[in-house]
């Protein structure tokens, strides 16, 4: 805006605040401050949005009535039918696919190949996508993917650190087969030619994660997701599985008795509803992020909408850990441009310390991530040393020089290619000036429950990837969610394809379920005013929606 | 909460025009549009009342399903950035090209060659380049694609691997071409089999497997499965960090 000065991409006053991170940048070379016991993190975490008071309320109505959500996510569990039984008509079978997935990011994909591997021909296989194929939270993942492989490592300890990070929450079988496959999955990348980060010896080049006590982060420079996907999806299109772009689910189909029989898509474009009979359906429909819990930001991607829950709990899965949010620590919070997008935990694995307006190191940098992003609450509105920003936010220097000056000068071109062009773009030098950030609403911790297998509770319904809960409890520890797209991806996608091989398929569609889930709406009392799943948020401009006329 | 919840209003349920002190005009497929200044292309189009189906993704610089061009009057060149990623300027024509239709080669990874015929056999459109850069100008991560077009004709599959590596895979090298190449597609490949290939092997990560197949951590399952979450918290918190 014309009459702010900028200099090097920084208002005047930032700037002056900046002089003072510069200035103890060296003291601050050797100093960390200490891990928190589990005491100090119990105390910082009553500030998390999570625990701060409001926010949530009880599920009234289905399986998880009672339990505890997000009152976006609630809104959405106690919402009516996008379609009415008696407008659909189900006679008319337009797809036949023995396995059905639905979500095309890291998790969806991964399901279609190993689904193929395991002997379903590439035409029994369909994949729907409610954006492009890889519109998906999986390619903006930056930081890593965690596997145990160093001499010094183990699965056992990866198990110990996700717990730890989960809250003890987390379905231990389910946790088990995580960082069990997590060597397997590498492998399997690295002999599709992923180009993983590499010592000259040929070894993985393998970083620190927030809440692990070994070095396990498996990266791609600050494109890991991006890469992983790239490459899998070509490994996909390889094999000519049908996929279909802009077809969202907007309600599964159902036996009637308990079964997951199909689902009914629709043409983004031109509205038309397409039915899909299937012996089985995996959803991998992702998260929640564009729901903008609690107010705040995200790094998610345009489509999610948490569509994945509203399907699933209509066709009688449980859930599980609806109760906790992970706010990414470090969201962008200058320049307004960005707010929200995701600057990687990478950063910090690699010495960018959190530092205050005074210039001091606050907290110890690799915090799991719920306690992290707390303290940078507390930082911002308790002890009031947040930098204010020209928009009213508040937020946390992260000194990104100092990688510099720890790894040596050309390390942020090497790793960081995204992150440094991200702010070059807003004539930001992250080389030489922090950036700020604050806590980003990130990842949905629970989801559909599943077992090892990716089987939930309904018959012939596997779930994969964000939208599944159990894997990582109460919160996620960086680079376990790639890793449970992949792990996850390829469980339920060899499952789903011997259930299909013993499965008779009885060819019966309905909406029954949905019928009945609208009667118990009813019976509750709630209001018809709200539909969900809702596929895409609408960030138009209030003023345009105020003189909008429908014409045709 | 609330006053986090209020200081992130904009980005979250869109803006409001009282707060707005500075405009701009672009135009929008030749239809003018006042948005306010400071908005990315895509916040901005959105203010003005579309609502994407194509042409968003990630939002976030990852995808390429934002790719726009634009010019500016008095203004001779066709300029090509990611709608989520550029901010509006003053008098921007602009159109977004969200979907590039471009052959892909099908290939099994485990059965090619590690050469340059490779790359030539699938995309023997390679020879056609002619070094004119015009790729390299329209593409919306700066990346030196010519230079890695002229690497794969020359079997330089690591140099191409480096080169393409941050590309997003927009499509819009392939629309602009004068020689119809994808450069997207053979990077992709020549990716793939630098990966593959190129690369030596990880013997780390190989004694793993072999020790996770001959069952090496039975007895740990065995004993961590059955742990009460008091056992799980002694074992946690009495886990040592590797130093740095």
């Amino acid at each position: 805006m014309s009459e702010v000065k900028y200099i090097r991409g920084y208002p005047e006053y930032m700037r002056e605040l900046i002089d003072t991170v510069n200035q103890t940048r060296i003291k601050r070379k050797d100093y960390t401050p200490r891990a928190m016991s589990m005491e100090e993190r119990g105390n910082v975490l009553k500030l998390h949005p999570d625990f701060a008071p409001g926010g949530k309320r009880k599920i009234s109505i289905g399986q998880n009535k009672g339990d505890i959500g997000a009152n976006e996510v609630v809104d959405l569990l106690e919402a009516y039918p996008l379609v009415k039984d008696e407008e659909i008509d189900l006679s008319k079978v337009d797809y036949e696919p023995d396995i059905l997935i639905i979500g095309g990011g890291l998790a969806g994909t991964s399901a279609a190949i190993w689904a193929n591997n395991q002997g379903v021909p590439a035409e029994k296989i369909l994949l729907a996508n409610k954006l492009r194929h890889g519109d998906a939270n999986s390619i903006m993942a930056e930081g890593g993917t965690q596997a145990a492989d160093r001499p010094n490592d183990s699965p056992v300890i990866h198990f110990l650190d996700a717990m730890g990070g989960g809250h003890f929450a987390n379905k231990p079988d389910v946790l088990k087969a995580l960082v069990e496959d997590a060597p397997l999955i590498i492998h399997w990348l690295i002999e599709l030619g992923a180009m993983i980060d590499r010592e000259e010896n040929g070894e993985f080049s393998e970083k620190w994660g927030g809440g692990t006590c070994r070095r396990r982060m498996h990266a791609c420079r600050d494109y890991t997701g991006l890469e992983e996907f790239r490459v899998l999806r070509d490994e996909f299109r390889n094999r000519k599985i049908p996929s279909l772009e802009f077809y969202p689910a907007v309600e599964l189909l159902t036996d009637g008795e308990g079964r997951a029989t199909g689902a009914i898509l629709c043409n983004l474009e031109t509205s038309e509803y397409e039915i899909v009979k299937a012996k089985s359906i995996i959803l991998a429909t992702g998260g929640f992020g564009r729901l903008h819990i609690r107010g705040f930001p995200t790094t998610n991607h345009y489509g999610a909408t948490c569509d994945g829950l509203v399907l699933a709990y209509r066709a009688g899965a449980k859930l599980r850990d609806t109760d906790t949010v992970q706010y990414h620590p470090t969201g962008a919070a200058f320049p307004p441009q960005i707010i929200g997008l995701l600057l990687t935990e990478k950063l910090r694995s690699m010495g960018a310390q959190p530092v205050n307006k005074d210039g001091e190191a606050f907290v110890f940098p690799l915090e799991p991530r719920d306690v992290e992003a707390a303290s940078f609450i507390r930082e911002c509105y308790v002890r009031n040393k947040g930098i204010l920003t020209p928009t009213g936010m508040r937020g946390i220097w992260l000194d990104t020089p100092l990688i510099e000056v720890k790894n040596g000068e050309g390390t942020i071109d090497k790793a960081f290619p995204g992150m440094k062009r991200m702010f070059e773009r807003f004539d930001i030098d992250m080389r030489t000036d922090p950036v700020l950030v604050f806590p980003t609403l990130h990842y949905q911790n629970g989801g559909v429950e599943t077992d090892p297998e990716g089987k939930t509770d309904v018959e012939g319904l596997y779930v994969a990837g964000e939208v599944s809960g159990g894997v990582h409890g109460k919160n996620r520890l960086m680079g376990n969610s790639t890793l449970d797209c992949m792990v996850f991806g390829r469980r339920s996608g060899i499952y789903a394809a011997e259930y299909v091989k013993k499965a008779k398929r009885n060819g019966k569609l309905s909406l029954e379920h949905v019928k009945r889930y609208v009667n118990m709406l009813e019976k509750a009392g709630i209001k018809r005013e709200r539909k969900a799943p809702i596929l895409l948020p609408d960030y138009r401009g209030k003023a345009v929606l105020a003189r909008m006329i429908d014409v045709f | 909460m609330d006053v986090i919840a209020e200081s992130n209003k904009s980005v979250t349920t869109g803006i409001d025009e009282k707060d707005i002190k500075n405009w701009v005009k672009i135009y929008v497929m030749g239809k003018a549009y006042r948005v306010p200044a400071g908005l990315t292309i895509m916040q901005a189009m959105e203010f003005a009342g579309y609502r994407f189906i194509r042409s968003s993704g990630c939002r976030a610089g990852f995808c390429g399903a934002c790719a726009t061009i634009y010019r500016k009057a008095e203004d001779y060149k066709l300029h090509a950035v990611m709608a989520c990623q550029t901010r509006v300027e003053d008098g921007m024509f602009l159109v977004q090209i969200p979907f590039s239709p471009a052959e892909k080669s099908i290939y099994n990874i485990n059965k090619e060659n590690y050469n340059v015929g490779t790359l030539f056999k699938h995309y023997p459109e390679l020879a056609r380049c002619l070094s004119c850069n015009t790729c390299t100008k329209s593409c919306p991560q700066d990346l030196e694609v010519m230079d890695y077009i002229q690497d794969a004709i020359k079997g330089n599959f690591r140099a191409v691997a480096e080169e393409s590596f941050d590309c997003i895979q927009c499509g819009l090298c392939a629309v602009r071409c004068p020689a119809e190449l994808v450069q997207y597609h053979i990077a992709q490949l020549a990716r793939r089999m630098y990966g593959r290939y190129g690369t030596k092997e990880p013997e780390l990560l190989n004694a793993r497997l072999k020790e996770i197949e001959k069952g090496k951590y039975k007895n740990d399952w065995d004993r961590l499965l059955k742990a009460t979450t008091k056992e799980l918290e002694k074992m946690y918190a009495e886990r040592e960090r590797e130093p740095d």
